[in-house]
């Protein structure tokens, strides 16, 4: 063989290589060009209702396209995503949505989002309820990392017809009698017991030990497992042990369906009708609605949550200093959580709303769901919404209540004892906020 | 087509050549390393970098959010040596291992038997056991997630058929186990007869004549010809099904729904070591560092396992084939 096809061979594999140095070198083709139209992509999770405001958005700001990502994935599956786009520097979307629980966790490391307060956010103060903005600022107040959305106001939602295939009563205001205490619920519960409906009385002693410690700590400390001074508090604070004990009561009495909390086996316990009671924080119901499916409309119904009020769940809206649009997602960011953008994800998907005017709104006031037998969600979530006491989150507050939650866990499916399920808790939260 | 590399002059006179440019001789003495350069581009770029950035890391600690990363020398490691729950990752890892493997190969040795028979539409039958491999992991965890499930699955309604308790399949330990092995052999379990089928038709039948005409049953056959003669490629199996199973995350990650599955339920039932460095790695702790340290220790758990398996090779395969000896004490 010559010289000369070898020598082409080397220009071959040198053009392959200089091409795979280009391709590994410059990994972004999205960038946009000049004046034309800017694509926005919102991040999100769950149920936050906004294709309607999407809509009234574009039609208002023609040279903006908005995509969102992610409605109906779990939190779960969500945050690590988030945390990679943030980590990574690429990614992540122009807005995106961060729940309570992990707002903390983005607050201590702000450089990650763009400060609102440098773009007039200061102003909108007086559209959110005062504990929503202030969740939203650093701990030195000098950043605005994210602008409210939603609060998760609680209430108990039932089955009537299992209710009253039990005897019991099925009217909302009735139910609402029946469990002014914990205690009380517990009672009632028994009492469905025992009428062998072949359903059990709720769904997850988990769900029900989170609405009942953010209860209880929102009535008294103000703080779960850690306290306003960053300290993990998860065996010293009463709140904690109280909600502990009494979600054992329940436990105890057989009330749980021991349904794992959004897992496969928890959508068909939906279905099926295989429990009566669901604490059932605002953004819940379309949760319920999404996995009950049409069938179950009008069966299911809203009363009180026992006990006093509480808030479980809610987000913010932020903007990632990555976004390369960021003061079009800044106006999306302010539009979305505006009073008016708040009023119409209620009525989409039924998170309640934190700005005060959207809570006074008729639209709010007036409002019913269809598919809960057209409860008033808006007195039932609204009317408490401006008393609701927020409880502090501290740094690792997601992966301590994973903990805790997974020793519930092990005391409903009887792996544990109580004793031994506390110990648990108390060392894997412990062991948890180390890392 | 192969291309020639050497530079050694032909053996037969050839005509005197132009004298050569520098150009030239650069091309004789750096364009082979030019040729396989992309290899070792793409090595170094999707292997060799991330190994070496993950070491790095693992020296850290090192939020994934965080803007600085203060070096903690060894401490991560030394702190995941004493952690009960890396510890306890393993034993599942090691126990899914073991209760999906030994099963499957002997499952695969017993359907390579039954094809390498004179069977009616055979080709139709080798190609329908290695169906199963084709689906999606994704796919089959979560229809036999459903398949295990504690009250709606059908597993269970068939236990309670015969009237056996149900069981936890989720919240057992060695119960998930099962049910996890259970998916990886339904998957893997006709690949691997394929390749022994493949090694038993490489078996001289005049073996087998040998051995009929010495009045040895189909059994006494099968264990005292078949069985020797596939060593290597069982060995070999046995190699491909350490690396996946010591790898395993799709499967139990996806059996486990609901929040947090990547704990592999309340207890850690059915954690493997992948799933406890995506735990520490990402959600719900953000520890790169640490997550590193675990990938680390997985790397070389899986680099010792390796040598042991070679080790294994050297003593019991090279008999069989004289071409595998040759390979193995090069």
């Amino acid at each position: 063989m010559a010289v000369f096809p070898r020598r082409r061979l080397a220009a071959v594999a040198l053009a392959a290589t200089t091409a795979l140095l280009v391709t590994a070198g410059c990994g972004s083709g999205d960038e946009q060009g000049g004046d034309g139209p800017v694509t926005l992509t919102v991040d999100v999770f769950g149920q936050f209702g906004y294709e309607q405001l999407y809509q009234e958005y574009m039609a208002a700001h023609p040279d903006v396209k908005i995509v969102e990502r992610g409605t109906g994935t779990n939190l779960d599956e969500y945050s690590p995503k988030l945390t990679q786009w943030l980590a990574a520097g690429r990614g992540a979307g122009d807005v995106v949505a961060i729940e309570e629980g992990l707002l903390v966790e983005y607050k201590a490391n702000p450089g990650n989002f763009v400060n609102l307060l440098d773009h007039g956010a200061a102003d909108l103060k007086g559209n959110f309820l005062e504990w929503k903005w202030n969740a939203g600022l650093t701990a030195d107040g000098k950043q605005l990392i994210g602008l409210g959305t939603d609060v998760g106001g609680i209430a108990m939602c039932y089955r009537k017809d299992l209710f009253s295939k039990a005897g019991l009563p099925t009217e909302r205001d009735e139910v609402s009698k029946l469990w002014p205490t914990w205690q009380d619920y517990i009672a009632t519960g028994e009492k469905f017991t025992a009428a062998k409906t072949g359903a059990s009385f709720l769904d997850a002693a988990t769900n029900t030990f989170n609405t009942i410690l953010l209860q209880t700590a929102g009535n008294s400390s103000g703080y779960s497992y850690y306290d306003t001074s960053e300290k993990l508090v998860v065996d010293s604070n009463p709140a904690v042990r109280q909600a502990w004990d009494t979600t054992m009561d329940i436990i105890d009495s057989g009330l749980s369906g021991k349904y794992g909390s959004w897992s496969e086996e928890w959508v068909s316990a939906f279905k099926q009708s295989k429990f009566a009671t669901i604490a059932c924080p605002a953004w819940m119901t379309g949760v319920i609605e999404a996995n009950a499916g049409p069938t179950a409309q009008g069966k299911w119904d809203i009363a009180r949550v026992p006990g006093n009020g509480g808030n479980w769940g809610g987000s913010h809206l932020a903007v990632p200093k990555q976004s390369k649009h960021q003061a079009e997602a800044i106006e999306l960011a302010k539009f979305l959580t505006s009073a008016k953008g708040q009023i119409g994800a209620f009525k989409a998907k039924g998170p309640l709303p934190s700005s005060p005017q959207a809570l006074d709104d008729p639209a709010i006031t007036g409002a019913k769901n269809a598919y809960f037998s057209d409860a008033p969600v808006g007195t039932i979530f609204g009317s408490g919404a401006k008393s609701l006491k927020p409880v502090y989150m501290g740094p690792k507050n997601q992966a301590v209540r994973t903990e805790v939650e997974n020793a519930v866990r092990t005391v409903e499916l009887g792996q544990r004892n109580p004793g031994q399920g506390w110990t648990d808790a108390v060392n894997n939260a412990k062991k948890a906020a180390a890392k | 087509m192969t291309v020639q590399l050497d530079a050694r002059p032909p053996v037969v006179p050839a005509p005197p050549q132009p004298p050569r440019g520098r150009f030239s001789r650069l091309d004789t003495r750096f364009s082979p390393y030019l040729y396989i350069a992309p290899f070792f581009l793409i090595f170094g770029v999707f292997g060799a970098y991330p190994l070496a950035y993950t070491f790095w890391v693992s020296l850290h600690d090192w939020d994934l959010l965080g803007t600085d990363h203060p070096f903690v020398g060894a401490e991560n490691y030394t702190r995941l040596l004493a952690d009960p729950d890396f510890w306890h990752a393993l034993v599942n890892t090691m126990g899914i291992f073991v209760i999906s493997t030994v099963p499957q190969l002997l499952a695969a040795l017993w359907l390579a038997n039954l094809l390498n028979r004179g069977l009616r539409a055979r080709t139709g039958w080798r190609m329908a056991v290695l169906v199963p491999n084709v689906t999606s992991t994704a796919a089959v965890a979560i229809v036999f997630g459903v398949l295990f499930g504690r009250e709606f699955g059908m597993i269970n309604w068939l236990l309670d058929m015969v009237g056996m308790d149900p069981i936890g399949w989720k919240s057992n330990r060695v119960a998930s186990w099962v049910a996890i092995s259970a998916m990886v052999d339904w998957r893997w379990t006709g690949y691997n007869a394929l390749i022994l089928l493949a090694a038993m038709q490489a078996i001289p039948r005049d073996l087998y004549e040998a051995a009929a005409i010495d009045g040895a049953s189909r059994a006494r056959q099968f264990w005292s010809v078949t069985v020797p003669l596939l060593k290597p490629t069982i060995i070999f199996c046995a190699i491909i099904a350490t690396i996946g199973g010591l790898q395993l995350f799709t499967e139990p990650r996806m059996f486990n729904s609901g929040t947090n599955p990547i704990r592999g339920g309340p207890l850690r039932e059915s954690q493997t070591l992948t799933m406890y460095m995506f735990e520490n790695a990402f959600a719900p702790h953000y520890n790169f560092g640490y997550g590193s340290a675990v990938a680390w220790l997985l790397f070389a758990l899986i680099a010792i396992v390796a040598a042991v398996n070679v080790l294994i090779l050297r003593r019991l395969g090279g008999g069989a084939r004289p071409s595998a000896r040759k390979g193995t004490t090069r």
